[in-house]
């Protein structure tokens, strides 16, 4: 039958658009803003609509997204800040688009450097946001970020991100990506236990 | 490291002595062909070996030893590894025979030759530039060509690291002023003359008049700014009525040499740029890439790896073909309800791409010998989850929704037929290719990773219209839901890379091409090393691109509402295209 075709079609637009209601109802009012009726949205039993109530409700981030590095920094008890970057300069190097720019502290007395950057500042706007340098960095010192709302009304001023504007505490960090945070902790505590043992020995 | 041993019942110097010798250089392969013999050569290459499908054709700039070279590659339709060829030239003046009259697929990769690196095709039909403006001074993927901007030959910049003080690039220009102008040309005086040259291109097309009644032909432009072209993407087209007489694509707004930017960077860095190419399958690009590289450096991905990718790549295809078929409805006027549906299982796909790689459409996922990290828990029985329980439904309800639909059905049969012998002369791949109904799939036809391990079917449909193009979409995706059934079951443990993860590799000089079948076509890249951290030619044959070549072939004869649709149904991404 001429049309049968589409008619057909017109039963899946219409099945979808009962679901949506289908779905409120069973769902009584927690459909939207609630991290369960998000989950189900995104799940494999989706049904209906799917549109995520931005920006009052927003996808769960994954552990590695990532978005704009930070320099991860160590609190000290004084309050202090110890940045656990030593100024190797791979990150500068991996980094694709070379928006990572960094100078070396040297000791005002003999002239050698010191492992701690001076200045890190890195250009928000070039970062392509590949994780390169988190990948590569052998301090974990560079790690990628979760904040992705980042709009700003003056480029020149907002986008340039010194020293101070990437640092971020390891709890932070550790909130962050908590698995990675654990998995890194163990192997920095077993080669720890591996020198200390050589220590011992020697 | 090389291609595999060619299967040649002959070697080809014995052949044809004195034209074809052997490339000795270590690391190369393939063939130096005498540059004025090229056309016999091809033409007793494609009537009598049976290499009928030129794939790729590019240039190499070899300034120390002023030379200039054209690269072919060639390949039997009926399946195989590639043969190279290669035509060296003085690079003062770089003058060769075109092939398009032997292989019409290579207008648009000859003119880019032109374009980027200067070398003159003698008899091609129509050699301008195809992807910089008339206004632009030089070539500038020569080497002794510098951009505006220039810092470095290669990147990692010194200014970088110990002494990094910050700078903005766009108050650091060496030049004084970073536009170049040829000689003569003064952009205040400026008129369009290369819009002149492109609609004289356009009158060479005259249709001989059956009614004896004389109409009017107009020219309009569709596009860059049109929403149908899905991109900034243009068409000259010459009209008579409503009857397509003639077309011209021109392309380039995109463009941002991205070769050039790939042999500025370390190895490694070039990754997040090929995510920048086809933006809707940067899995399968950077699969591409690495195995270009991979094949230089002769490391092999452990186990796990190679099922990993194999997953990677098949869930692209199947976010690039649903999207494609939205978009595509989006063309025949159906507003966005089909794409909609089509993006609830895109979203449910990138959301394991997200927790996979950290970003959704931006993967990066790939190393040499490796991927960057192994899967998180739980994602693997959410892909499960997915090809086991919801796309098989969810893609059979797209198909009660689509495939009968009368509407759909009268505005895509018999539109911009495709025969196979068009297909194959003007070197498409992938769906368009296989929709005209030759089975060419590469990861049947010359297999890569582990492809050849899994039971699937080379979709292919035979009338080489709109419509088979869409279900040949179809039925790829349903192919790629089985091979994923069986890599989901199949994929062992283990380590997810091959030795210890690098950021400065080692690639051995040589010259090397990875080609994965990607969801466009065949994607390939060809990738020359001097031993040097940054590769000394990188060139991408971009699917998106060379598919073009038969779109005026296409429209011709069909009205002007149908071009919309034959774009559609070729299936760019105006990133991949311009490059």
């Amino acid at each position: 039958m001429y049309g049968l075709g589409i008619l057909k079609g017109l039963g899946v637009t219409l099945k979808h658009f009962l679901n949506t209601y289908i779905d409120d109802i069973r769902w009584k009012g927690k459909r939207y803003y609630t991290p369960e009726g998000l989950a189900h949205r995104s799940s494999k039993s989706a049904t209906g609509i799917f549109t995520v109530q931005y920006p009052e409700e927003k996808l769960p981030i994954p552990e590695e997204f990532r978005f704009i590095p930070f320099l991860v920094y160590e609190e000290k008890e004084d309050g202090t800040k110890e940045y656990r970057c030593t100024s190797c300069g791979i990150c500068s190097k991996v980094c694709p688009p070379q928006c990572i720019w960094i100078i070396r502290s040297t000791d005002p007395n003999t002239g050698r450097p010191i492992p701690d950057p001076a200045e890190f500042t890195i250009d928000a706007d070039v970062c392509m946001s590949c994780g390169l340098c988190a990948e590569f960095c052998p301090f974990d010192a560079i790690k990628m970020d979760h904040t992705y709302e980042l709009a700003n009304y003056n480029r020149s001023r907002n986008s340039i991100y010194d020293k101070e504007k990437l640092g971020k505490p390891v709890s932070y960090y550790a909130q962050v990506r908590p698995i990675n945070f654990a998995r890194e902790e163990a192997a920095r505590a077993e080669a720890e236990a591996i020198r200390a043992a050589r220590r011992s020995t020697s | 490291m090389s291609y595999p041993e060619l299967a040649l019942e002959t070697d080809l110097t014995y052949m044809f002595p004195e034209i074809v010798t052997r490339d000795t250089r270590p690391g190369y392969d393939g063939y130096l062909v005498d540059p004025s013999h090229l056309i016999e050569f091809a033409t007793s290459l494609r009537d009598k070996i049976g290499y009928d499908y030129l794939t790729s054709v590019t240039g190499v700039d070899y300034i120390n030893d002023g030379k200039m070279e054209v690269v072919y590659h060639i390949r039997k339709s009926t399946g195989g590894v590639p043969l190279v060829f290669k035509v060296q030239l003085p690079r003062e003046e770089p003058v060769v025979a075109s092939l398009v009259p032997l292989f019409p697929g290579a207008e648009f990769q000859e003119r880019e030759a032109w374009d980027l690196l200067g070398i003159k095709f003698t008899g091609h039909p129509d050699l301008r530039r195809i992807l910089m403006w008339e206004g632009f001074d030089g070539h500038p993927l020569r080497k002794d060509w510098r951009e505006g901007y220039f810092e470095d030959e290669g990147k990692p910049f010194k200014s970088r690291w110990p002494e990094g003080h910050f700078q903005k690039s766009e108050n650091r220009n060496p030049f004084g002023r970073n536009v170049d102008y040829p000689a003569g040309f003064d952009p205040e005086e400026w008129v369009a003359q290369p819009e002149t040259a492109l609609y004289s291109s356009l009158d060479k097309m005259t249709r001989e008049e059956e009614t004896g009644i004389d109409t009017e032909q107009i020219i309009i432009n569709l596009g860059p700014q049109h929403p149908s072209t899905h991109g900034v993407f243009r068409m000259a087209v010459k009209l008579d009525g409503e009857t397509i007489v003639g077309l011209k694509p021109v392309m380039g707004y995109l463009h941002r040499n991205h070769e050039k930017i790939g042999e500025r960077n370390t190895y490694l860095a070039n990754f997040p740029y090929t995510d920048r190419l086809d933006y809707f399958c940067s899995m399968s690009n950077n699969f591409g890439y690495a195995l270009a590289i991979e094949k230089l450096m002769g490391v092999k991905p452990p186990e796990r790896t190679e099922y990993i990718r194999v997953i990677m790549a098949e869930l692209t295809r199947i976010v690039n073909h649903v999207s494609t078929i939205g978009f595509l409805l989006n063309d025949l006027g159906a507003y966005f309800t089909p794409i909609l549906y089509a993006f609830e299982e895109r979203e449910l796909i990138l959301d394991i791409f997200e927790a996979v790689s950290g970003s959704r459409m931006m993967c990066n996922y790939f190393r040499f010998g490796g991927v960057s990290r192994d899967l998180p828990e739980g994602i693997l029985d959410k892909i499960k989850d997915l090809v086991f329980e919801r796309l098989t439904r969810k893609i059979d309800e797209l198909e009660l929704y689509l495939t009968n639909n009368e509407i759909l059905r009268h505005r895509s049969e018999g539109v911009g037929i495709l025969t196979p012998e068009q297909a194959l002369a003007f070197s498409t791949t992938g769906p368009l290719l296989r929709a005209s109904g030759v089975p060419y799939d590469l990861r049947r036809a010359d297999p890569y990773s582990i492809y050849d391990r899994f039971e699937f079917d080379v979709a292919v449909r035979y009338h080489g219209d709109v419509y088979d193009r869409y279900l040949v979409r179809i039925d790829e995706i349903r192919q790629s839901i089985r091979i994923l059934q069986q890599a989901v079951k199949g994929i062992p443990e283990g380590p997810v890379q091959e030795g210890r993860p690098q950021y400065q590799v080692r690639v051995p000089p040589g010259e090397s091409y990875g080609r994965v079948e990607g969801p466009k076509g065949e994607l390939g890249f060809y990738v020359i090393s001097n031993g040097k951290p940054n590769p000394w030619r990188y060139h991408v044959r971009a699917p998106s691109f060379i598919n073009l070549t038969p779109l005026e072939q296409m429209c011709i004869g069909q009205k002007v509402a149908d071009v919309v649709v034959i774009l559609g149904s070729i299936d760019i991404v105006l990133g991949e295209t311009d490059r």
